[in-house]
């Protein structure tokens, strides 16, 4: 199902959650909602869903307006954070609920929503688990539960709250896997909430990352990691460090000194890079220079804070994880993958570049 | 070293001191505890109720049935069970609404609502039956407009009703809000993406995580209801055979000296009240899974 999303806009009191959001989703796409808590993720989720009716703008599902649709007519299959399975049902009952409550002429017989259920648990690897009841379950269970409960009324469109934020790393891991080889089986088209980066690079299509109930960016995860579209991308997935630079003659200055990269732009601008996408170079002419102030283990690298220039801007570089870097130390390196935006009040245009110039 | 170390601690000549958890008291203060509860609840609940059936049963079996049988009697049981059942449905449909409302909506005059709910518990009853008096009374308010039109409120069952109803109106929604603003409405929204319809929600999901806690509310509520003395007993009239419930009936037949059929009647309501507490007692212990989910006494 493909889904259209027009300027849309919710307000709750004078605040507004989302604002003027349009997004196309397409058709057995796997969308991530990706951003801070308060980006408004969940309620634009919410309003797909139809559980919170727009301020402004609508939805289309196809070519009709869901937006004056209430939540049953939409037909989602929507999966909540904390599960919400019934605790008085057995698994089977919270699986067949939706097929139950459907008007008698369209209410499949119980035979039938009986072995629908037990069809829908060996599709999420619970098989023979109908008779048990939601206490009984682990939470990856429960979630599981849940999206075969969501899968048994055959959404339109599956719409996940932050659906592995309540479960411990290992169990989120293997159903964020799951989730992926899931989708691909059932080809749903598919829109999870998290606040998670790596989750939704690893899993999604597409991410659309959200900050403050707008859209800073869409994309796919090599679009998003690689060129982020905003400082707030940049700094939202993955690792960045920054610094004031000017740009003149073509180069891109810190304070006094030509850091060595070049840029077709003038003015006063933002450099963006990633700690482990610099090359340390020995003191040179063109480099960013400053001292270390302290390191620490990340992983299989060594991630370096280093004092830069009469600012004393911090910033962090990786090195290997055997290369000494003292305090006071004094380290040259130069970014290999670096973006500039424009700083406030300035008017320069993103410019990115992979490779120094 | 090591075993000496060893035979140290193990030696009888100093046998290790026996530590008590936390929470524990000493041997000698848990006694005088629970004694002093126990013959505080002997002093003060047990022989009293038991005063109330010794009394009762003083001048023999015989004259105990004829005492409960006696035609003001009945009708006084009669009006009691009658009034109970009306108060008790009211308030059973209103406390949930209420509750619901209170616990899965934001709306203005929230907070006053809740408020509201709790006015019966801090007013005194005998407010509450004046009240009725001064509104419906033959002086009152909406009395004479209502008496032409032949409707008689006050110092008839109607106006036991509504006082009835007014002093047990808290019991039911107060059981319901904190326990259905716990529950949140998460499954509610589940079941209504599953494309259930709000009373099928209500039914088949709200109904069922609050079905303990209303029964609850429901018997406190009813034995407030039987009970209930002051309201009615101003709102009533107090006309034998016609508006007296048990309460009345047995303050009456006290006031007349005849004590034997004052206890006599006293000990059908003890004994109503003690048959709530049992079935109580019996749900808390037969479901008490189903409580504990929710909130417990």
């Amino acid at each position: 199902m493909d889904i259209r999303i027009e300027n849309l806009s919710k307000q709750f009191g004078r605040y507004p959650a989302v604002e003027n959001v349009s997004l196309h989703i397409r058709s057995g796409e796997l969308v991530a909602l990706l951003g801070p808590s308060g980006s408004g993720k969940t309620t634009l989720l919410r309003l797909i869903a139809g559980l919170e009716q727009p301020t402004g703008g609508r939805i289309l599902f196809g070519d009709e307006d869901a937006s004056r649709k209430s939540v049953q007519e939409r037909n989602v299959g929507f999966v909540f954070q904390h599960y919400a399975l019934f605790k008085h049902m057995s698994v089977g009952d919270n699986i067949g609920f939706g097929l139950r409550v459907r008007p008698r002429a369209q209410r499949p017989r119980r035979a039938e929503i009986r072995a629908r259920a037990a069809e829908l648990l060996d599709l999420v690897q619970l098989p023979g688990y109908g008779d048990r009841f939601p206490a009984q379950l682990s939470g990856g269970q429960r979630q599981r539960v849940a999206l075969a409960r969501a899968l048994a009324i055959e959404p339109r469109v599956l719409l996940l709250d932050e659906p592995f934020g309540a479960l411990d790393a290992k169990v989120r891991k293997d159903l964020r896997r799951w989730l992926r080889e899931l989708h691909d089986k059932t080809g749903h088209t598919t829109v999870f909430v998290t606040h998670d980066q790596e989750e939704a690079i690893e899993l999604a299509d597409r991410v659309v990352v959200l900050n403050k109930g707008v859209i800073e960016q869409v994309g796919t995860p090599d679009e998003i990691y690689d060129a982020p579209a905003s400082p707030f991308v940049h700094g939202f997935i993955g690792e960045a460090s920054s610094l004031p630079v000017t740009l003149s003659n073509r180069e891109v200055w810190l304070e006094d000194r030509w850091t060595g990269l070049r840029c077709n732009e003038t003015g006063e601008a933002l450099l963006f890079f990633r700690p482990n996408a610099v090359d340390v170079v020995e003191e040179c002419s063109g480099c960013i220079a400053g001292v270390v102030v302290g390191s620490r283990r990340v992983a299989d690298r060594k991630r370096v804070e280093i004092e830069i220039g009469k600012g004393r801007h911090r910033i962090e570089i990786d090195l290997p994880a055997d290369r000494s870097a003292a305090e006071r130390q004094r380290i040259a390196f130069r970014p290999t993958n670096w973006h500039i935006y424009p700083s406030a009040g300035s008017r320069v245009a993103p410019a990115r570049a992979l490779v120094d110039a | 070293m090591a075993v000496e170390t060893m035979t140290l601690f193990t030696s009888p000549a100093s046998p290790p001191r026996r530590l008590r958890s936390a929470t524990s008291e000493a041997p000698e203060i848990k006694v005088v505890l629970t004694t002093s509860a126990l013959l505080f609840v002997a002093i003060f609940l047990l022989l009293p109720l038991a005063a109330v059936f010794v009394e009762a049963f003083r001048g023999g079996i015989a004259a105990y049935l004829s005492a409960i049988t006696e035609p003001d009697a009945l009708t006084a049981i009669r009006l009691t069970l009658a009034v109970a059942a009306i108060a008790v449905s009211f308030n059973l449909v209103f406390g949930v609404a209420a509750a619901w409302a209170i616990a899965k909506f934001e709306f203005k005059g929230k907070s006053l609502l809740t408020t509201l709910i709790d006015l019966p518990f801090s007013v005194s009853p005998v407010i509450s039956g004046l009240v009725y008096v001064l509104l419906f009374g033959a002086q009152g308010y909406l009395g004479p407009w209502l008496g032409e039109r032949g409707v008689q409120i006050v110092f008839a069952i109607p106006g036991i009703v509504l006082a009835t109803i007014f002093v047990t109106f808290p019991f039911v929604a107060r059981e319901l809000i904190p326990l259905m603003q716990e529950q949140g409405t998460a499954e509610e929204e589940a079941a209504l993406s599953l494309g259930a319809n709000g009373w099928q929600t209500f039914v088949f999901v709200t109904l069922p995580n609050i079905k303990w806690a209303l029964l609850y509310g429901v018997l406190l509520c009813n034995a407030r209801a039987m009970g209930e003395f002051g309201a009615v007993a101003v709102i009533s009239g107090k006309i034998r055979g016609v508006t007296n419930t048990m309460p009345l009936q047995v303050e009456i037949l006290y006031n007349e000296y005849a004590l034997s059929a004052a206890f006599a009647v006293a000990s059908l309501l003890a004994l109503l009240a003690l048959v709530t507490l049992a079935i109580k007692t019996l749900l808390e212990w037969r479901f008490a899974d189903g409580i504990a989910v929710g909130r417990s006494h």
